[in-house]
């Protein structure tokens, strides 16, 4: 049952679920953003189209700056400007920014805690067609070990617009993890959105056999997942964690003691992802039995997003046989 | 622009003597560090803070101050003594660098240290910072803002591509309040730069990337004051000045010296050093 306290899409079930794509999102939010706040500046890396930053480049073309196809370029003066009492948004693929100018944002962005908001479009599989070279699959990993960074992964284009207009208002680095591919729209302009804050988006009238904690877009195929096990008669709870870091601890933890076992879903290597983030959180204070589903130890391919999410085990079955798995280890 | 006259000259001189000190007094106490660099970087720092940035001791974030990156982090002895010099802070301070607890960590540290405009060390990306300070002040003052923004990098960072893809963008967007100063002492940690990547042409690469370029004496104060006001006068284009300087300065055996680039001063090679640099 989605829980209707989060006035959340009640069209979500429909076959014909309305589908954006989070970058969407992103481009609108970031617009409203500049509407709102004068100092939000734009910079991009060639990639004006795709990060769908050409919204924001077209309205304050005064405030965009174009660094061309330089990626360590892109945050060291996003960086600079931050310095200057802008708000830099500066956005390009994953697998170049935060992939290759990982050490800028370290020393100038991270460790100079300067407001710079690293948008990094294309992460996960889903990225399709284009190729394991283009598919962020370390993205979540190489921003949370960062101190002073905080780390978004909205589940979709609405949520992604929340979470760009909220991005500005903390004076902190901040990386926003967007996808290429259209998706479910799981939310409505209404539900509340908090950095640090997660909600339990389909909940079962009982008490919890399992609970399904996901990121991203991958959030509609765990409540699917968990609408199949409810039709079954097996309660699962499914929480939504848009706020990788800071991460909400009592929310992990309240829905392992009531559950007994959890399921991360997330489109990224499950090492040093968001089921790494959780299991840290468990074993050092209620561990219970986890399976995490992601990407276990490889690369992408080309392919049709929803291939690629099946073939890498992130489908709706792959879900269900994880939930399977853990209840047996309970 | 800044008249110096002889007088001035002589004091600068000494000033940049006394800064000089320092900073072998502080690699002595610290037990490691980079002498080279801050030793050849002594004149133009001294002529930097005083002569010829808008800046205030006793205001340090002064909103109206000029902007100076140290992208080449590692010749901060210089740095620090040269602020404690102006008045930043106490000279008594600098007897900490590089120890525990210290707001003069072994590379600048914001977070220890907030006066400064970035932390540096890793090279390759002080331009950029640079670069983007200089836009956002473009935006908010336009283009003939009065605020001057200055990257001190090192020769050898230039092998760093981060750097080029800053030196693109800061003439692709005509930056001119933008004054890049090379520390070109021809040495790095494992030899000169000539052999371990060749620099040169220099002048004509930054010239060929639309930059207005000088080359001068990087210890004569005359010069790099003049090759100042000729960047400032530039209307077109980001100013580079490349300040031929000799790593090492002031302590014979030091002098051009790549193994100094980042070598233990012990106290007996301190004492001779400040013995030679008094008697200088």
């Amino acid at each position: 049952m989605l829980n209707q306290n989060l006035k959340l899409n009640t069209k979500l079930f429909d076959a014909d679920v309305e589908k954006i794509s989070t970058r969407v999102g992103f481009g609108e939010g970031l617009v409203m953003a500049g509407d709102q706040n004068k100092n939000v500046v734009g910079l991009c890396a060639d990639l004006n189209e795709s990060t769908q930053m050409y919204l924001f480049a077209r309205k304050y073309p005064e405030r965009f700056v174009q660094v061309g196809v330089a990626e360590q370029n892109l945050v060291t003066i996003a960086s600079g400007m931050a310095a200057m009492g802008k708000i830099p948004f500066a956005a390009s693929y994953a697998v170049f920014s935060p992939g290759r100018n990982w050490e800028q944002i370290r020393t100038t962005i991270a460790y100079n805690d300067r407001p710079v908001k690293i948008v990094g479009s294309h992460t996960g599989v889903s990225v399709g067609a284009d190729g394991g070279t283009h598919q962020a699959l370390e993205d979540i990993a190489l921003m949370r070990v960062l101190p002073n960074m905080v780390v978004l992964s909205p589940c979709d284009a609405i949520e992604a617009k929340k979470a760009i207009v909220e991005a500005v208002k903390i004076n902190k680095p901040v990386y926003i993890r967007l996808a290429r591919e259209k998706t479910p729209i799981i939310t409505t302009g209404e539900t509340p959105f908090e950095i640090g804050k997660s909600s339990i988006f389909y909940a079962p009238p009982m008490t919890a056999q399992v609970g399904i904690i996901a990121t991203g877009p991958l959030v509609y195929n765990a409540i699917m997942a968990a609408k199949n096990f409810a039709q079954k008669g097996v309660p699962i709870k499914v929480l939504n964690i848009s706020s990788i870091r800071p991460l909400d601890f009592e929310a992990i933890k309240n829905l392992a003691k009531e559950a007994g076992a959890i399921v991360s879903v997330e489109e990224h290597q499950v090492v040093g992802g968001l089921g790494s983030a959780i299991a840290e959180v468990l074993v050092q204070n209620y561990p219970v039995p986890m399976e995490l589903i992601g990407v276990h130890d490889q690369f992408g391919q080309s392919g049709t997003a929803s291939e690629l999410i099946e073939y890498y085990g992130m489908g709706v079955l792959s879900i269900e046989a994880a939930i399977e798995r853990v209840i047996k280890r309970k | 622009m800044l008249q110096l006259t002889d007088e001035k000259i002589k004091w600068l001189e000494e000033k940049a003597r006394d800064i000089r000190i320092s900073v072998i007094e502080m690699l002595v106490e610290a037990g490691s560090g980079h002498p080279g660099g801050a030793l050849g970087m002594a004149d133009i720092f001294t002529i930097l803070y005083f002569g010829i940035l808008k800046h205030d001791p006793t205001n340090p974030m002064w909103e109206e101050r000029d902007r100076l990156v140290l992208s080449n982090g590692h010749i901060c002895p210089v740095y620090y003594a040269t602020l404690a010099h102006a008045g930043y802070f106490p000279l008594e301070e600098l007897k900490t660098l590089r120890k525990f607890g210290s707001r003069l960590q072994g590379h600048p540290d914001r977070r220890f240290l907030p006066l400064l405009e970035t932390s540096s060390g890793p090279l390759g990306s002080g331009l950029s910072q640079a670069a983007g300070m200089c836009l956002a002040d473009r935006i908010d003052n336009g283009k003939y803002s009065y605020k001057q923004f200055y990257c001190i990098i090192s020769d050898a960072e230039l092998e760093e591509g981060n750097i080029w893809e800053a030196i693109m963008l800061s003439a692709k967007e005509k930056l001119q309040n933008l004054t890049v100063i090379i520390d070109r002492n021809n040495i790095q940690i494992e030899g000169y730069t000539e052999d371990i990547m060749p620099l040169e042409p220099l002048k004509q690469k930054w010239e060929s990337f639309n930059w207005h370029a000088q080359t001068i004496n990087g210890h004569n104060f005359k010069e790099i004051v003049e090759a100042v006001g000729q960047a400032q006068a530039v209307f077109d284009r980001p100013s580079v000045i490349i300040a031929n300087t000799i790593s090492g300065k002031g302590v014979s055996f030091m002098e051009n010296k790549y193994e100094w680039h980042s070598k233990l001063i012990n106290k007996e090679e301190g004492e001779k050093a400040i013995e030679e640099l008094k008697n200088a």
